[in-house]
């Protein structure tokens, strides 16, 4: 069965895929749609959706139009997403291929440090972090990949474990090839598929940290993002519930669509381990 | 004998792990954008020159790197964790005043999370190929996948604006006046809400844990022996495969305590509970950086010390667990 026919076998997979090329197309049409800057005054505030042409889903507590700022939003949420997530990949999978691939006392010192970043509470550590560091979309994006690199470093370690003594590893140690090489060429292409699987998982978790973070109000103070809009409408809740409502459908929409292209993957990457569970 | 040497060694762990926090905390006051002085002062806007230097002398920052690292740390060891500059009280005494809101909330969402998603994850792993099953588990990935401070709103919206059931804010009625029995009945009742929304999100991840963790247990060989002994389904799922695969949940639900703490920062934004997620929000909102780093410090020291009595409540229920520890 190819790739794909095994990933469209899971029809909640499939589902996903539909709403995350929705969301990636609203993304992409955003500026073309609403070429204006979402932070722009255009009407007066707190009009109700679908109470004027132009602005199906009203305007906020300044007058910016709530659908120019949901669209322009799935962009800096995909791309904080994709960003922290290829520094998370960046750090552990280093960390963890050394760990798992040396092991004796290399993997206990790198072990002990993930754990110590795996104890520390995730999103205070992030909070602390991005307000130290002042709100930016670099702070925020190192901010996350900082609080979710472990978990990567823990599934790579294990992987490498399992493969260091494989025959082909041992051969390609015989005809003398350096540890950089066998790591890098030899083992490394063998782990891909679960670390795609654990990375769309994470593209997840850490559009959910950015929602978060910009809802207290440590978003990028030039962007406008879907945590920042229902940050913003918090304190209105009561006269606009729409301004938070529509956003945070965007938020769980694009959250669950990765968990569910997540899961279709795994069925694809790893059929025997899905076919048994 | 041996519960004590576990705990000591945990304890030993934890120390360990507090003090690399007070030196990462010292570091993020020296990568901090400014003047250390200035930070400190809450403000760099807001203080004169003069003031600046009196705090630096009054803090050392005048004083060579290592002796202000000393400092930091012997103080943070005798629970001086300095002022909030915003309040001008000590961040220790903020701190206690808020800790017994926070550990309501949190202890109440761990036990609902835990109870309801154990038994969801149940219902779900003995109807593997049934739709109630899938149903349980998709809504399990709905709540999953939802961000906690919306559901919180939109809960405020549905059951406090429109209902009218349940309060939306605060930890009791200002001004009611309620005592004994009223003023718990009163509390319950704002408990509700904030309560709810941090298990759900919890409980989502139980469900999913507890399924799996059953699903993996019944594969187990003494399950085989029950069921060619003859037992009834209902009662090997409960007394066989139940009983094995809480183990794994407790270990898992422990690690979670830390996101719990997490979630209760936005929950106690949301619902205006006096708790440190609230403080934490509001030292943010004033820049007060010292405060923020206090509750950072005190936010890890409680996961670990709710780690260690998963800890011990683990090798309790598994009393294989002592030799290895040992």
């Amino acid at each position: 069965m190819s790739f794909f026919a095994r990933f469209a076998q899971n029809r909640g997979a499939l589902v996903g895929l539909i709403i995350l090329l929705l969301i990636i197309a609203m993304a992409i049409l955003a500026p073309l749609l609403f070429p204006e800057s979402p932070w722009r005054m255009v009407q007066r505030p707190f009009l109700p959706p679908l109470s004027q042409d132009g602005f199906p889903l009203g305007t906020d507590t300044m007058g910016r139009n709530v659908a120019s700022g949901l669209m322009h939003g799935a962009w800096v949420s995909l791309l904080i997403g994709l960003v922290s997530t290829s520094v998370a990949l960046l750090i552990g999978v280093p960390l963890g291929a050394i760990a798992g691939y040396y092991g004796g006392i290399i993997d206990d010192v790198l072990m002990r440090f993930t754990e110590f970043f795996q104890t520390i509470p995730n999103f205070a550590l992030a909070i602390v972090l991005v307000a130290i560091m002042q709100p930016s979309i670099t702070s925020i994006v190192l901010a996350i990949a900082i609080v979710s690199w472990p978990p990567v470093a823990r599934l790579v370690r294990a992987e490498f474990m399992s493969l260091r003594n494989r025959e082909y590893v041992e051969a390609a140690r015989l005809v003398g090839q350096s540890n950089t090489t066998i790591i890098l060429r030899q083992i490394l292409p063998n782990t891909l598929s679960p670390i795609i699987v654990l990375a769309s998982l994470m593209v997840a978790t850490a559009i959910l940290l950015e929602s978060a973070l910009s809802f207290l109000g440590l978003g990028d103070p030039n962007v406008m993002s879907w945590g920042y809009m229902i940050g913003a409408a918090r304190t209105v809740i009561r006269q606009a519930w729409w301004l938070s409502f529509f956003p945070g459908v965007a938020i769980l929409l694009t959250v669950l669509a990765l968990n569910l292209v997540g899961e279709g993957l795994d069925d694809a990457l790893n059929p025997k381990l899905s076919r048994e569970r | 004998m041996v519960y004590a040497r576990l705990i000591l060694m945990r304890l030993f762990k934890a120390v360990i792990v507090l003090f690399l926090i007070v030196i990462f905390n010292f570091l993020l006051i020296q990568l901090a954008p400014g003047d250390p002085a200035a930070i400190l002062a809450g403000e760099a806007g807001a203080a004169d020159q003069e003031f600046l230097n009196q705090l630096r002398e009054r803090f050392g920052l005048d004083q060579p790197m290592y002796v202000q690292l000393w400092r930091y740390v012997s103080g943070i060891a005798m629970l001086d964790f300095g002022y909030s500059y915003r309040l001008g009280v000590p961040v220790f005494d903020l701190i206690m005043a808020r800790l017994p809101a926070t550990l309501l909330l949190t202890g109440t969402a761990f036990v609902l999370s835990l109870v309801l998603g154990i038994v969801a994850g149940s219902m779900a792993a003995s109807r593997v190929k049934k739709p109630s099953g899938s149903l349980i588990m998709a809504l399990a990935l709905v709540f999953y996948a939802t961000p906690l401070f919306w559901v919180a709103l939109m809960s405020v919206v549905v059951f406090s604006v429109y209902l009218g059931w349940l309060p939306a804010y605060g930890l009791y009625t200002v001004g009611a006046g309620h005592t004994g029995f009223a003023l718990v009945l009163d509390v319950a009742k704002h408990l509700v809400l904030p309560a709810t929304t941090l298990a759900l999100f919890f409980m989502a991840i139980y469900t999913r844990m507890t399924r799996t963790s059953m699903l993996d247990a019944a594969q187990q060989d003494y399950v085989k022996t029950a069921r060619a002994k003859g037992l009834k389904p209902s009662i090997i799922q409960r007394r066989h495969v139940l009983r094995n695969a809480l183990l794994p949940i407790i270990t898992l639900a422990g690690l979670q305590a830390g996101q719990m703490v997490g979630g209760a920062i936005l929950t106690e934004t949301v619902f205006a509970w006096p708790g440190i997620g609230r403080l934490m929000f509001e030292a943010l909102q004033q820049r007060d950086y010292n405060l923020l780093l206090g509750i950072f410090f005190f936010s890890a020291a409680l996961v670990i010390v709710f780690n260690i009595i998963t800890d011990l409540v683990y090798s309790l229920a598994d009393p294989r667990i002592k030799k290895g520890a040992a």
